[in-house]
């Protein structure tokens, strides 16, 4: 760091420097703001973070159905709401790393098939109780029985036995898994007095701030936990998270000062928003990504040729301009990307090529019959317009692409691994195991490329278990490639959550797990 | 029997089996949509298993005939049921949410009913004349803009540039009744310029029909002012038209106002049922469908017996 940062991220921890202008003299000497906003953060942070004021989040992705069961959780308040009252025992920290919340540690075994986790003692429950460890086995049982329901049961498979033990809770597996404490720290994966068990949707936890009303589809409001066990968590007086799921009235609820923190920005106005006086709009490069998946067992998409013709006819670089506004970078055709741990640089970028895929759809010996490509709304902002601009451009390849538009209402039910060719999203996952396990393994009840190569589930069994992080870098890099050369996955960019944040508040770290620094905003920042 | 009493009878056992028959085509309808309640839970993240548990505790395995007479037999004790998605009391959710739809349509109605009428008086007593033409032009204008875009305007410049009211009309239980009126002052607004338009020019036309009639003439030679003659003589026998429409206006209110919530996110019925729509929840969708149903027939049937009331020809019928 050069003399002049130190000086600035001084003047910062002296109270003399506000974010915005901070994060301006940054850039002009040349830091990028990612950078500069951590940077900022941990001055800010030594500074001392300020106690006090209730926080107002305005969400999309509210609705009146909304339980505070943990094991249905699949949209951003009932996520938010979980980070409030609940903490897991791990936490994905923002630098990829693992974070022990309710358990203090975690030791695998050689083979990495048993795993301990050394609980924190004396964590008290909002109910007054406190948390033991069989709590935790129950809680973990809820989500993996087989009367289970919960958004977390796909990770929870290959769990052979669990045991709470004193202090410790044991889990072990039928197959290896290095990443196990990434799936530990899945956000459905909140420990509830008995495991959830007798009322699951209680909304009684040991997180930082205590349910107080819950008006499903309106408003969640929670106030601070005294007797949380960790004091640096949690500084604010109370949290109010308000569900404002359109997007005109959640900018303009921002920019009055009504609410603090809003997710989704749009990007089309992110820039005239970030504009405003009062608030920070601030873009986080994620793991998700937009996609369009073709079955690779499925005429005419069982010919890699022709799937190579697709993966070629596509403009990265333009979708990302046009449909992102920018707020995204673009994708390489694996679902893999470098905010993933272990991600290898050196993969080839594939490029934009109307020559290329004109003479892989030429190898193809496609009988120039429309290949229909369906799409929604629904399946990611924007898709409909990425659509007709991937559909120029095969045009220009001689590729004849047809779009058929479904209706949003049932896209996940009746096309999104049904149809042979679609467009979706993927959230992506914490670690590139996790990933692939999931939507690219053969036996993956969400493979929906229909990816079912021998050698490539062979290459990710020895992944899981192999504990030396360069020999598995590898294996991941060979697997990625794999699936960017032969697989039916079509990913033109990885899009950033863009977030729009009050000046009023301070603490932000860009955070790639999750929307919303993971959910950490309550936790972790604070009013200036 | 009095025959007012007869007809009102009448007139509520007619409502009654009305009910019934939009309640089995709203469970007919919902159950003809793709996917049930457990696919649209599980969304994108459904495995066969967690569909085949969810499936089995929202009790969905069942015919849908069974399901349908068993929700039939719990509201005629009074009992709604619960929410498939999240278990929660329907009538408690209810409850609340139509108390504040029924708020927000009242504050408009207090202020847009006697206001499109006074305009509409307003616009006889100067007919053709500027006031006249004002009227209708601002009304007309009003009505003809979407209410979304009339919110979006009045968000933009009343709320975020001048700061003077909320754009988010949350309301609650422990706010004060003067802080609820300043918390849904905006929509209500909207609303009221919404329906403004349809009442006042109803009420204009009624009244200026009766305006040639001969008795209109014979209050004028007598010497009436112009706006006595209407208040007196003209509007009593217009309100069987203006009831009609103000009904139907009111219905508006309570039923039609989902994209007026949606904009200044104000927790009303709309957005209740449209989340239980798109989740399957069909016992909230029932109920929901059921209460506005009811909502809709009780005022139509309000506006008939309030003309008849108001027709002295049908109130003592030969």
């Amino acid at each position: 760091m050069n003399d002049q940062l130190t000086h600035m991220t001084g003047q910062v921890t002296a109270g003399k420097l506000t974010r915005r202008e901070f994060m301006g003299k940054a850039a002009a000497l040349g830091v990028t703001a990612a950078m500069a906003s951590t940077m900022f953060a941990d001055a800010a942070r030594a500074a001392g973070a300020k106690k006090g004021g209730d926080l107002k989040f305005g969400l999309q992705g509210g609705e009146s159905t909304n339980s505070l069961d943990p094991a249905t959780y699949a949209s951003s308040v009932p996520f938010q709401n979980g980070k409030q009252f609940g903490d897991q025992l791990v936490e994905v920290a923002p630098d990829g790393t693992i974070e022990p919340r309710l358990a203090e540690s975690v030791e695998g075994s050689a083979d990495a098939k048993v795993w301990t986790f050394k609980l924190r003692q004396g964590v008290e429950f909002h109910n007054g109780k406190t948390m033991t460890s069989e709590d935790v086995l129950k809680t973990m049982e809820r989500h993996s029985n087989e009367d289970s329901k919960s958004g977390a049961l796909g990770i929870m498979k290959g769990i052979e036995s669990m045991k709470a033990d004193g202090d410790n809770f044991q889990v072990t597996l039928t197959e290896p898994n290095a990443d196990l404490p990434y799936l530990m720290a899945d956000y459905h994966l909140i420990i509830q007095p008995d495991g959830g068990m007798d009322n699951p949707a209680a909304g009684i936890g040991t997180g930082p701030y205590k349910l107080e009303v819950d008006e499903p589809g309106v408003r969640h409001l929670f106030t601070k936990n005294e007797n949380h066990w960790n004091s640096d968590f949690g500084n604010f007086d109370s949290v109010e998270v308000v569900v404002i799921n359109d997007a005109t009235a959640r900018t303009a609820a921002l920019q009055s000062g009504q609410v603090h923190a809003i997710n989704r920005v749009e990007p089309k106005v992110a820039d005239l928003l970030g504009r405003a006086p009062n608030l920070t709009v601030n873009s986080t490069a994620g793991r998700g990504h937009y996609v369009f998946i073709m079955h690779c067992d499925t005429a005419p998409f069982d010919n890699n040729e022709l799937r190579l013709a697709l993966k070629y006819a596509i403009n990265r670089a333009d979708l990302v301009d046009k449909v992102l506004r920018g707020y995204g970078s673009i994708g390489n055709d694996m679902p893999i990307n470098a905010a993933y741990p272990l991600f290898d640089e050196t993969i080839e970028q594939r490029e934009f090529s109307i020559e290329k895929a004109a003479e892989h759809y030429k190898k193809s010996g496609h009988d120039g019959s429309p290949i229909i490509l369906r799409v929604a709304d629904g399946a990611f902002p924007g898709a409909v317009d990425a659509a007709a601009l991937f559909q120029q451009t095969a045009a220009q390849a001689g590729i004849p692409l047809e779009i058929k538009r479904e209706p949003n209402d049932g896209y996940w039910s009746e096309v999104w691994n049904v149809q042979p060719f679609c467009a979706s999203y993927w959230g992506g996952r914490p670690v590139q195991d996790q990933m692939y396990s999931t939507a690219y393994l053969s036996t993956a009840d969400w493979n929906d490329t229909r990816f079912k190569v021998q050698a490539f589930d062979d290459m990710l069994f020895a992944a899981k278990a192999e504990l030396d992080v360069e020999k598995r870098k590898g294996i991941y890099s060979q697997m990625g490639r794999m699936v960017r050369d032969e697989g039916g996955l079509i990913c033109p960019m990885f899009n950033d959550f863009v977030e729009g944040i009050s000046n009023q508040l301070d603490g932000w770290e860009s955070d790639p797990t999750q929307e919303m620094m993971n959910g950490n905003i309550s936790r972790k920042m604070w009013f200036v | 029997m009095h025959p007012i009493i007869k007809l009102v009878s009448q007139r509520l056992a007619l409502g009654i089996l009305l009910l019934l028959g939009a309640s089995a085509l709203i469970f007919g309808l919902t159950e003809a949509l793709p996917g049930d309640a457990a696919q649209a839970v599980l969304g994108q993240s459904a495995t066969p298993e967690a569909l085949a548990n969810l499936r089995e505790e929202m009790g969905l395995d069942r015919p849908a005939l069974t399901r349908y007479v068993e929700w039939l037999t719990g509201i005629l004790q009074g009992d709604l049921g619960q929410s498939l998605t999240n278990k929660l009391d329907i009538a408690d959710s209810i409850g609340k949410r139509l108390g504040n739809t029924l708020f927000l349509a009242c504050v408009a109605a207090i202020v847009s009913v006697p206001l499109a009428i006074f305009l509409g008086l307003l616009a006889v007593r100067y007919r053709n004349r500027w006031p006249d033409k004002l009227i209708s032009a601002i009304t007309l204008t009003t009505v003809s803009i979407p209410e979304f875009l009339i919110g979006y305007v009045l968000v933009y410049f009343i709320s975020v540039k001048l700061g003077w009211f909320s754009s988010l009309a949350m309301v609650n239980d422990s706010m004060s009744l003067g802080q609820k009126l300043y918390a849904i002052a905006l929509p209500a607004l909207v609303l009221t310029l919404v329906v403004l338009a349809q009442m006042m020019r109803m009420t204009r036309a009624a009244i200026l029909n009766l305006m040639q009639s001969a008795y209109i003439e014979t209050a004028e030679l007598k010497g009436l002012s112009t706006f006595q003659v209407i208040a007196r003589h003209a509007f009593p026998n217009a309100i069987s038209p203006i009831v009609n429409v103000v009904m139907l206006n009111l219905a508006y209110l309570v039923v039609g106002v989902v994209v007026v919530e949606v904009v200044f996110v104000y927790p009303g019925m709309g957005q209740y049922l449209v989340d239980a729509v798109t989740k399957r929840d069909v016992p909230v969708v029932l109920a929901c469908g059921v209460v506005f149903a009811a909502v809709y027939i009780g005022l139509n049937m309000v506006a008939d017996i309030v003309s008849i009331l108001a027709n002295p020809r049908l109130r003592h019928p030969k």
